[in-house]
């Protein structure tokens, strides 16, 4: 028996596996936190590095790679080797790391393969090695770092091969400066290095007190000394390799004339009063003579100091580039096949997002990103996801958001490194996020790119604070500096009422509703016009008369009364406003019997949208729920409260201060001893849980927590009824039957809903999903879904049940009688809760024709598991977020095949898998670039001059003992010395 | 004393009059009672055995409390709180001494003395043989349990396993936990490691009141599952999810009381599990009704499904068709008569039929009768568990 036993066993775990992959796929969405931008044109790559040390790289849309350092610091420099696929980062903890793009069975994998951190000699202050400053050098050979104590090291890449005799030590620069120049005795740290364009030999090494010199790699000595009067931000090499352009911390930049010793031009561009500092400066040719201009920072300090512009000046053209966040950095992309031509487009990192301007059109336009988007533009209060969009839908949605995105630039994204390998994806899925300023955005979540679709906004409904001329955009005649705003991350929101909370699509008919903050509840229908409308407001009172309610929350929100002029889209036509304006917490849409189910934390409604009338209103409030019965689901408020009752206690103290000041001292000194024992008290205390089983009386046991349409058994298992359940946070399930007048009489006969069933879970956990199981044990179709033949018909032969899942357990009743069949408890044996839910089907990754559904739960510990339906066994289990990431975890939403997404930073999302044939990856193959003998040949003409120059080296004495001590700085390896020695030799 | 009345409609409307259907073996008496006057036990205790015929048979009164947890009537007060209790419907349940000496009124003994009386068959005749003067050893008998320490045989002596039996009492579990360290001593010597330790027991609760749990015990295992490794927040989520029938394995920071089992007298961690001179739970008052399980200590899926998992499911609560219609499925198994109508199995069975026979015959009338309520949808009222909602 024990035998039989395990091999059925085996063939179920065969099963799993065919079934169930757990995997982390792709990041969308913008890094949060980026500290350093890096790009390299031959590769047509861009390189992104965060603050907590992430190095993500983009190509072309679908291509994306990403790695993590070690150490957990910040990235704050990334350089790729000019002609390869390596690229060297400088972290914050002063190491340097190599990465390459090395294919993989066909496709690129970025991998880690040198870690290098500079040593100074033993008793050197850690500002010897200090980087400051890194410069890859066109050889692809060689990598100059400047430190903070104003060395320049040479090192040998890949490898990370210190070549000490070709240091640039202080001394050797120090000795080549005038006397007369002011900052002599201090240069202070490489702020600065930079490559002559027309001739790899020379680099300009700029120091932060302003001193620039002019460095032959090949003769190891200084060529001209440039002293500026300004500490330095940044220098620029013209193209040309004539000029050198240096910026300053007080506004100006100046131009240098390499051979010549005197400044050729000095401009503060935004001048007369003080300026903040210009922090990197560019200028670039361009064929018809006039040179683009380009710098970030410079504003005038008093009025303008807290912008974060960008200058962009061609010829007559001068724009400011006003941010909403801060510049992290930019770079140029130029057209031609060398990529020497004119500058194509302009490419600002800045905090929050990507903006790429385009520098060919009139007017400057963006370009539409098609990745690192901002998805936090507002900030994301609920995500939803709809698998397998049909085209029409898709289509008309698509062309929607296309009259929305006229203002952006016609080019092609101007990024374009490697090949996307990945298949097409199998259909279409839409990703809707609701955002605290009201609007829902739709993203293609189709690829490994998610890409902006349609953005909706549901504010226009409602009057708002903001003044709708208040727009920053428009720029007066004349106004110096000429602003023009960028970008589109904007986290103000006019009224957080508007936040969006839930949201419902229906896929076949093109039905979305949507509901927010403020107890508003929007039905929306997509229309291809423009429309001009008043939307009316139902007001429905979820309290039905409950005594002793005080709602001190927000009021809701005003609706306007005249018409609205709607543009093509998804168009609202019906508005409900719950009462009290609480918080909608569920949502539920059925398409086909036009009705739509809302939920607040005092009860539930049911909407007839076609005949625009309330059908039913139940109040779920316990009256001994004091927290439910006072005001709204909010932690900010304790916090608030707490922190008035703090401010209070100081100003009191502060008042018995003052006014009794004779003997203050003593007052003082006795509370502190009150402060003092109150601390203590507090470390002392531990941390400590109550262990209590829960009570009728808990908070919020009347909030909705789900609602669900479902055509089933409810009254008697020979006629199956429309049935519409709700179930709460204090473990109560409802269920009502819904009669449905004939199709042809569904506008005059209303809609009625009667009692039938309530179901008090005994372990009182919040009920957290209601599913319906078929006579196959399979869950109910989406409305509308079978008749577009697009599921099986549910079996209405066999026996329905009823599926509850609550935080702690998985509960199978039987239809129409309820009674417990079967159940799997989650709580009681792990101690985790369930937090979301879904259903999912998993198709084997073997046979193309087996598959299975399954519920995909995400439980508080932040673990995954697929729990089987119906006979609800554990099948697998993976820990997916961190269990210290609530938000993560409150933002997780599934698919409908076995995908996931959760919010690793307020603007990213993860995309996950826990099915082994729905992956969406990317796979993507970066080559060599072509150019190699570009490369090669320069590798020669550098291998000479290197070993004449240690010949030149030798014979000066001045130099050779600074050299000792550098070798002393670098090397106290003993055995790396001689290593480094016999290979010289 | 209330006149005591056959009536078998009793009196809906009247407030004061208590509904009593008393049982003793397989016969019914339904009689009303009225609720005003101060009962008094031995003249109670006399009417029944009257009106059941069994003069001189030595017995004892039990009535199902709203939990459907089987209570004793022996002296005044708790024939007072019995008739007070009733809501509508009083269930007295006699039962010859002699017939069921392990009794204990225990959650959910209704039930289990169900399973006891339908399997034996009841043999009176073996019973009586075994003669009264025995004395009783056992459990103490009329009180209810709350607490009790189990499986002293199989656990280390270090260790104390504890059950806090919540359901039927209001008053709260009343403890917190806390993350500590722990010490274990190992072959390799002290080993530390973390552990969730209570941290307080609040006055008055469930938990003090037991004397069996301390402030600084160490927690093992929660209903056989170990706390090893898991986070205080989960040990409390399994906590909660168990709180009506906790379970808890703790390692007593007070390691004198500990319970020592034949020869062994070392306090070791390390206490072979199992050992072979298993004495009986001295101090377990533990009932050793069929329904009682002991978890073994090694951790398996299966543990989670114990004993509690059945009052779990009792205490799910459905109401059908609609909120005035309670209807419970734990009181439906019980064979709950139903008060809306009369039942014609309550009047009194012909006393000569075989005991065993009739006992079961009449308990399937009952509960068919029930489903059939059930399923029609009629208007039926639960004894002692309206639901107010």
């Amino acid at each position: 028996m024990k035998r039989f036993k395990r091999t059925n066993d085996s063939h179920r775990d065969k099963i799993k596996q065919e079934l169930f992959q757990f995997s982390k796929t792709v990041e969308h969405g913008f890094p949060h936190q980026p500290s350093a931008l890096g790009h390299s044109s031959s590769l047509q790559l861009l390189a992104i590095g965060t603050r907590s040390g992430a190095i993500k790289l983009y190509g072309s849309p679908g291509v994306e790679f990403m790695g993590l350092h070690e150490e957990n610091a910040a990235v704050t420099q990334v350089h790729f080797l000019p002609h390869q696929v390596e690229l060297v980062t400088l972290l914050d903890d002063n190491s340097l790391h190599m990465w390459t793009l090395k294919g993989h069975k066909g496709v690129s994998e970025l991998l880690e393969i040198g870690r290098f951190v500079l040593t100074g000699p033993p008793g050197a202050l850690p500002s010897v090695t200090r980087v400051t400053a890194v410069l890859a050098h066109s050889s692809g050979e060689l990598l100059l770092l400047g430190t903070e104590g104003g060395h320049v090291f040479v090192v040998e890449v890949p490898g990370f091969r210190e070549l000490e005799e070709r240091n640039i030590s202080l001394e050797q620069v120090t000795s080549s400066v005038p006397d007369n120049y002011i900052g002599r005795r201090n240069l202070e740290h490489v702020e600065a290095l930079q490559e002559n364009p027309a001739d790899s030999n020379q680099v300009v090494i700029g120091y932060g007190r302003g001193l620039l010199v002019v460095w032959d790699l090949k003769k190891h000595r200084p060529l001209q000394c440039i002293c500026p009067s300004q500490s330095l931000e940044s220098v620029w090499w013209t193209e040309d390799g004539g000029c050198i352009l240096s910026s300053h911390t007080d506004g100006s930049f100046c131009r240098w004339t390499v051979g010549e010793n005197n400044e050729e031009k000095s401009d503060t561009p935004y001048g007369t009063f003080p300026c903040k500092a210009i922090s990197k400066i560019v200028e670039l040719p361009t064929a018809d003579g006039q040179p683009f201009l380009m710098f970030s920072g410079g504003m005038p300090r008093a009025s303008y100091g807290d912008r974060h512009c960008i200058t962009v000046i061609h010829g007559k053209n001068h724009v400011a580039l006003d941010f909403t966040s801060r510049i992290i950095d930019f770079f140029v992309i130029r057209e031609g096949p060398q990529l020497k031509g004119d500058p194509s487009a302009l490419v600002v990192l800045v905090e929050e997002e990507l903006v790429v301007i385009d520098l060919q059109a009139d007017g400057w336009p963006v370009v539409q990103t098609p990745y690192l988007v901002p998805l936090h533009s507002s900030a994301i209060t609920c995500s939803h996801h709809v698998s397998a969009i049909p085209l029409k839908l898709w289509e008309r949605i698509s062309a929607a958001g296309a009259l929305q995105n006229t203002h952006y630039s016609k080019k092609l994204w101007p990024i374009r490194g490697g090949q996307n390998l990945a298949p097409d994806p199998p259909q279409r899925d839409l990703l809707l996020t609701g955002h605290e300023d009201g609007t829902v955005r739709f993203w293609d979540a189709s690829g490994v790119c998610l890409s902006p679709v349609y953005k909706l906004s549901t504010a226009a409904v409602f009057h708002t604070d903001a003044d709708p001329n208040d727009n920053m955009n428009h720029s007066t005649e004349g106004e110096w500096p000429p602003f023009r705003k960028v970008g589109c991350f904007d986290p103000y929101s006019d009224d957080p009422r508007l936040g969006i909370q839930k949201i419902h699509l229906c896929k076949y008919s093109g039905y979305l509703t949507v509901a927010g903050t403020a107890g508003q509840i929007m039905v929306l229908e997509l229309n291809d016009e423009a429309a001009e409308q008043t939307v009316e407001a139902q007001v429905v009172d979820l309290l039905q008369g409950q005594e002793g309610f005080r709602w001190k929350g927000h009021t809701q929100l005003d609706v306007r009364e005249d018409p609205v002029l709607f543009p093509p889209g998804f168009q609202p036509f019906t508005l409900v406003q719950c009462q009290p304006p609480a918080v909608v917490t569920a949502l539920v849409l059925h398409s086909e019997w036009k009705l739509v189910a809302f939920g607040t934390s005092h009860g539930f409604g049911l909407f007839d949208y076609q005949q625009k009338k309330n059908v039913l209103v139940k109040c779920t409030l316990n009256p001994s729920d004091q927290l439910a019965m006072e005001g709204p689901l909010s932690r900010v408020k304790s916090i608030k409260k707490s922190l008035r009752q703090s401010f209070r206690r100081i100003r009191r103290s502060r008042v018995s201060l003052r006014k009794h000041h004779v003997n203050s001292a003593a007052k003082v000194h006795e509370a502190n001893a009150r402060l003092e024992a109150e601390l203590a008290e507090m470390e002392l205390a531990p941390v400590q849980r109550k262990i209590e089983a829960r009570s009728s009386d808990d908070s919020f046991t009347g909030l909705v927590r789900v609602l669900y349409f479902a055509e089933t058994f409810l009254m008697d298992s020979s006629h199956n009824t429309p049935s519409l359940w709700a179930g709460t946070n204090g473990g109560c399930v409802f269920a009502y039957v819904l009669h449905l007048p004939k199709v042809e009489h569904r506008g005059e006969e209303p809609i009625t809903a009667q009692p039938a069933k309530e179901i008090q879970l005994m372990h009182r956990a919040p009920v957290v999903g209601v599913v319906v199981l078929d006579g196959h044990g399979t869950p109910l179709p989406e409305p509308l879904e079978v008749a577009h033949d697009l599921a099986r018909s549910p079996d209405m032969h066999g026996s329905h049940h009823l599926l509850v899942v609550s935080e702690e357990q998985f509960k199978i009743f039987t239809l129409p009688k309820v009674s417990a069949k079967t159940k799997l408890k989650l709580t009681a044996t792990d101690g985790s809760r369930v937090r979301k839910m879904g259903v999912a089907w998993f198709g084997s990754n073997r046979t193309e024709d087996y598959g299975e559904t399954a519920l995909l739960v995400l439980t508080n510990q932040g673990d995954v598991h697929a729990v089987s339906v119906p006979h609800i066994k554990m099948q697998v289990q993976h820990p997916c977020i961190r269990r210290e990431d609530v938000s993560g975890i409150a933002s997780c939403v599934f698919t409908k095949h076995g995908q996931g997404f959760y919010l690793i930073s307020p603007s990213e999302f993860e995309r996950f898998s826990l099915s082994t044939r729905c992956l969406v990856e990317p796979r993507c193959l970066v080559e060599v670039p072509a150019s190699e003998g570009n490369c090669s040949q320069r590798r020669p003409q550098l291998e000479g001059p290197s070993s004449s120059q240690t010949s030149t080296c030798e014979n000066e004495d001045p130099e050779s003992s600074a050299r000792r001590v550098m070798e002393h700085a670098l090397l106290n390896d003993e055995s790396e010395y001689e290593e480094q020695r016999s290979c010289l030799s | 004393m209330s006149r005591a009345s056959q009536s078998r409609t009793p009196t809906r409307a009247a407030e004061s009059v208590v509904e009593v259907k008393s049982k003793f073996e397989a016969e019914y008496r339904r009689f009303g009672l009225k609720r005003t006057v101060a009962g008094n036990f031995q003249e109670f205790y006399r009417f029944l055995q009257s009106i059941h015929h069994i003069r001189g048979m030595d017995v004892r009164l039990c009535y199902a409390d709203i939990h459907g947890d089987l209570l004793p009537i022996n002296n005044d007060d708790n024939f007072d709180k019995a008739v007070k209790s009733a809501n509508p419907l009083l269930r007295i349940v006699i039962i010859t001494k002699t017939d069921d000496d392990s009794m204990v009124f225990a959650t959910n003994s209704l039930q289990r003395r169900k399973k006891v009386m339908t399997l034996p068959g009841l043999n009176p005749g073996a019973t009586h043989s075994r003669g009264k003067s025995v004395p009783q050893i056992g459990p103490p008998q009329d009180f209810r349990q709350i607490s009790s320490i189990i499986d002293v045989d199989i656990l280390p002596e270090a260790y104390r396993r504890v059950r806090l039996h919540k359901h039927g009492t209001n008053k709260p579990l009343g403890f917190y936990i806390r993350d500590g360290v722990s010490v274990r001593v190992t072959p390799h010597g002290v080993e530390k490691a973390p552990g969730v330790f209570i941290s307080r027991v609040v006055r008055g609760g469930l938990a003090e009141s037991t004397g069996l749990l301390a402030i600084n015990d160490e927690i093992i295992e929660v209903n056989g599952i170990e706390v090893a490794g898991k986070s205080l927040d989960q040990v409390t989520a399994m906590m909660v999810a168990n709180s009506h029938n906790l379970v808890v394995t703790v390692k007593p920071a007070n390691q004198r009381n500990n319970v020592y089992r034949g020869s062994k007298t070392s306090v070791g961690n390390t206490g072979s599990v199992g050992s072979a001179g298993s004495i009986g739970s001295a101090l377990s008052h533990d009932s050793p009704s069929p329904a009682s399980q002991s978890n073994p200590i090694t951790a398996s899926s299966s543990q989670a499904e114990g004993d509690s998992d059945d009052e779990d499911d009792e205490g799910d609560i459905i109401l059908e068709s609609d909120g005035l219609n309670p209807y419970s499925r734990d009181s439906a198994r019980n064979g709950a008569a139903a008060a809306g109508r009369p039942f014609p199995q309550s009047v009194s069975m012909p006393n000569s039929m075989g005991a065993s026979l009739s006992n079961s015959a009449s308990y399937s009338q009952d509960r068919n009768h029930n489903h059939a309520g059930s399923s029609g949808r009629e208007r039926m009222r639960e004894d002692g568990n309206m639901i107010t909602l």
